[in-house]
């Protein structure tokens, strides 16, 4: 057997320099020869440690022989039968605590990119469907019709299961595109949007129908679903609701929800304004708070609208921070400054209410709190001011009330998550299934496909029976 | 695609489209709202429904030409679609039998109250409905609200048609004349502000409906979050209407100017265009 090489195969990306001014993908994927160097380090473990790591159950050791030995049609035919938004779980995944944090390389080195080898293959599907077999047949249809709200990861993949199964498949979605979060938060600069419409372009081509601009709570309940054409109804709403920091002077001129800075910007395009007509405010120094994946987005979006300065305040330390390692690196070498240790206090502004600085606390890491993170505690008289002109709040988010309030017979939590069985997704609501970010709050796409792919099969099982 | 059935040219600046979308028509009620975007490169703005038509499947909408979405918006014959058609979004009005109501609308907002009044007093209320317009040739629905109340009101700032003077004073004058068990304000920011300040001393609930600046209109971004009580809520989800007297009308009033610049950039590179064209 060839040497264990345990340097990984670098991902060639912009320039930071460069990349911090244009909206462009940063990582630019594999050669094929590159990916062929990055798959030939794969020893195939017999145990497929890797395997257990990813939340869908890809066969990772097939796929990355299947690139071995330079096949690339059953590479991709391996990787679609588990997961059918490869090109997009390639790029967002947080590969580094799943799939590659199993990889027995890990121990001794640079585990296997798999998720880049994920990417390269999507990628090439993309681009050589003609290499391809035709898809399978649709299979008769079984009469039975299925409505599933909300199009984002977890509706897209119950809506393709079921289809693929025969079963008749409306989605209903509030906004005017499909794709949920990853249209309207996840940049065009890690995930281009084309690549996401393509996903929602193959789930249309399966039969399911897609029907935009439909507020389920509001066009109709899902009562009224269940009393018309739909024998099931999937919720897939995500958690879309903005939490802020309530303290003083959060209403002030200037300060985003990173939900709304991000729409403006990815949904809206709002960097394209005025050719858009959507505005979007583009601070000299901005200050976004927050630690996780969407603070990351937030800051290297206001940079590349133009911000002179960008500050990420955490009131943490750096590894306590939620964010893909990546993503914390990329923010870093594009320029951002990390306030770490750091808590607002209050927000002030000006007598047009536009927002000038933020008071701040410093913090210490005291002792571990419940989610077994050194809780963050206020150093006493450390107030100090920061001078910016746009503030981002990325604190996270939690399920809008909406469906919740609207539907009769559902059962939430205390957090406004709605209960599901988490092997099936079945709530407690007869005919009802729920998964994604409306049953764990904020989580990842590919958690949000699983509950899809479980709600799915169980689903299918109670059309058979009814 | 939804299609515009019927357009109709209210005064110089303010037009009524009549829009398909039946199932927004079979929901629709009195207060709420939805969000039209004209095409890809559209803003989504958020527009009272001043009427609907079940049987016919369509939605009335009633708007002023302000920025570039609303010029743009007004270059739109019947016949022509718009991409996007959203709703109906937000709580409708709290329609009840209270009594005496009094109804007042500024400028367009005669779009919104119409269906309100009908309401109202199809609940069994009396209600008297003042209107307003700064002069004579922005004065349009007279007789639709008319009809949809007991009594009408009519001012204008001016006084180049009926009573002159603001809408306050006639409801100052009521206010003081008989027992008014209720007062629904709607109109620009200013003027539900006065409204609200002039029932405060009389001790009269009094609903006005926001209309800070929105996105989705769903309760996902905050951008419409307006303070009333000393909270904070989402006008989109938690209102538009809201209790007149506790209603943080700077902030409100401060919100609306976040895009003046751009709103001003907009529309001169609208104009420049459309004049390009023309
Ligand atoms: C900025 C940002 C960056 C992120 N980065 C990553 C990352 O790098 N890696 C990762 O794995 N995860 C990331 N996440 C998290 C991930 O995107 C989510 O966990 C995932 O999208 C959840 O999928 P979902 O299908 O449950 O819901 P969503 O993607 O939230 O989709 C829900 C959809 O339902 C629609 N909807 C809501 N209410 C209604 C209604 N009443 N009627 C009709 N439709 C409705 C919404 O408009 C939306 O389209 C990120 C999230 C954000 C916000
Ligand atoms: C619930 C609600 C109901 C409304 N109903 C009506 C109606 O029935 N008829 C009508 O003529 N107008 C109504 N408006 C106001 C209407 O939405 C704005 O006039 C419109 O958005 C202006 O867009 P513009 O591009 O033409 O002008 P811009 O140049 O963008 O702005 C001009 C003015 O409109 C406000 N505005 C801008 N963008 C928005 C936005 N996305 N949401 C809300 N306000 C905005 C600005 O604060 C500014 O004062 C309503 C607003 C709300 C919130
Ligand atoms: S789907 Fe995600 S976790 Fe699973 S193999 Fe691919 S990158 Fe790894
Ligand atoms: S654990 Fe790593 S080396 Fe082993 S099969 Fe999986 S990817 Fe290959
Ligand atoms: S408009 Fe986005 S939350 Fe109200």
């Amino acid at each position: 057997m060839a040497k264990l090489n345990l340097n990984r195969e670098p991902m060639p990306r912009q320039d930071p320099k460069v990349r911090g001014r244009n909206f462009n993908e940063v990582a630019l994927g594999y050669t094929p020869e590159q990916a062929q160097a990055e798959a030939s380090r794969c020893i195939q473990c017999p145990k497929r440690p890797c395997a257990e790591g990813c939340p869908v159950g890809v066969d990772i050791p097939g796929f990355i022989k299947a690139l071995q030995d330079g096949n690339m049609p059953e590479a991709v035919k391996i990787l679609k039968s588990k997961n059918s938004l490869p090109g997009i779980c390639g790029r967002v995944c947080p590969q580094e605590m799943q799939c590659e944090a199993k990889c027995s390389l890990a121990k001794k080195g640079a585990p296997i990119a798999i998720g880049r080898l994920e990417r390269f293959v999507a990628d090439w599907e993309r681009t050589n469907q003609e290499a391809l077999d035709a898809p399978a047949p649709l299979p008769q249809s079984t009469g039975k019709q299925v409505a599933v709200v909300g199009s984002g990861p977890a509706g897209l993949t119950v809506a393709a299961d079921l289809a693929k199964l025969g079963h008749r498949v409306t989605i209903f979605e509030a906004l005017h595109v499909a794709g949920g979060v990853l249209m309207y938060g996840i940049p065009e600069f890690r995930l281009p949007k084309g690549i996401v419409q393509n996903e929602v372009n193959y789930v249309t081509s399966l039969g399911v129908e897609l029907k935009l601009d439909s507020v389920i709570g509001k066009i109709s309940t899902v009562d009224e679903l269940l009393d018309s054409d739909y024998q099931a109804v999937f919720l897939g709403t995500g958690a879309g609701l903005p939490m802020f920091l309530n303290i003083p002077g959060e209403n002030l001129n200037g300060i985003y929800s990173a939900n709304e800075f991000l729409t403006r910007v990815n949904l809206m395009k709002g960097y394209r304004f005025p050719e858009y007509d959507t505005p979007v405010k583009v601070g000299r120094k901005v200050a976004v708070v927050g630690g996780g994946n969407v603070a990351m987005d937030s800051a290297r979006c206001a940079l590349r609208l133009g911000a002179d300065e960008v500050y990420i305040v955490y009131r943490r330390s750096e590894a306590e921070m939620p964010a893909r390692r990546e993503e914390v690196e990329n923010a870093q070498e594009e320029g951002i400054q990390f306030k770490l240790l750091t808590n607002p206090k209050r927000l002030l502004g000006d007598k047009e209410n536009w927002v000038t600085g933020i008071e701040c606390y410093k913090m210490e890491l005291g002792e571990p709190d419940a989610s077994g993170r050194r809780r963050p505690v206020t150093v006493p008289g450390s107030e100090f001011v920061i001078d910016v002109d746009v503030v981002i709040i990325a604190l996270g988010t939690t399920p809008n009330p909406l469906i919740a309030s609207t539907t009769k017979g559902l059962e939430t939590t205390g957090r406004g998550t709605v209960v599901a069985d988490a092997e099936t997704g079945k709530t407690v609501k007869p005919g009802v299934w729920a998964g994604g970010d409306i049953v764990t709050g904020a989580a990842t796409v590919i958690s949000a496909m699983g509950a899809g792919k479980q709600a799915a099969a169980a689903i299918d099982a109670y059309l058979k029976e009814s | 695609m939804y299609k515009i059935l019927l357009r109709q040219d209210l005064v110089p600046d303010i037009h009524l489209f009549k829009v398909e979308a039946p199932a927004v028509a079979r929901k629709a009620q009195p207060g709420q709202f939805i969000v039209i975007k004209i095409d890809e490169k559209g803003e989504r703005i958020p527009l009272t429904v001043a009427d609907w038509d079940e049987q016919e499947g369509s939605i009335t909408i009633i708007f002023m030409e302000v920025g570039a979405t609303t010029h743009r918006l007004a270059q739109l014959k019947g016949g022509d679609f718009v991409e996007n058609f959203v709703g109906p979004l937000g709580v409708p009005t709290h329609i009840d039998k209270f009594g005496t109501v009094v109804c007042v609308a500024g400028g367009f907002a005669v779009a919104p109250i119409k269906p309100i009044a009908r309401a109202l007093k199809q609940a069994g209320n009396r209600v008297i409905s003042i209107m307003g317009a700064r002069n004579k040739n922005l004065l349009f629905w007279e007789d639709e609200l008319r009809s949809a109340s007991d009594q009408l009101i009519v001012t204008t700032d001016d006084g180049s048609y009926a009573r002159k003077g603001l809408v306050t004073e006639p409801l100052q004058e009521l206010l003081e004349s008989e027992k008014i068990d209720r007062v629904i304000a709607i109109g620009p920011s200013l003027m539900m502000k006065f409204c609200a300040k002039t029932t405060e001393p009389f001790g009269v609930k009094t609903f006005v409906s926001l209309n800070p600046i929105m996105v989705d209109g769903t309760g996902m971004c905050g951008c419409c979050r307006v303070s009333v009580g000393g909270e904070t809520k989402f006008a989109c989800v938690d209102g538009p209407d809201f209790d007149g007297h506790q209603v943080d009308w700077d902030l409100l009033m401060a919100r609306q100017r976040i895009y003046l610049k751009e709103e001003k950039c907009a529309l001169e590179q609208w104009q420049a265009q459309a004049g390009h064209h023309s």
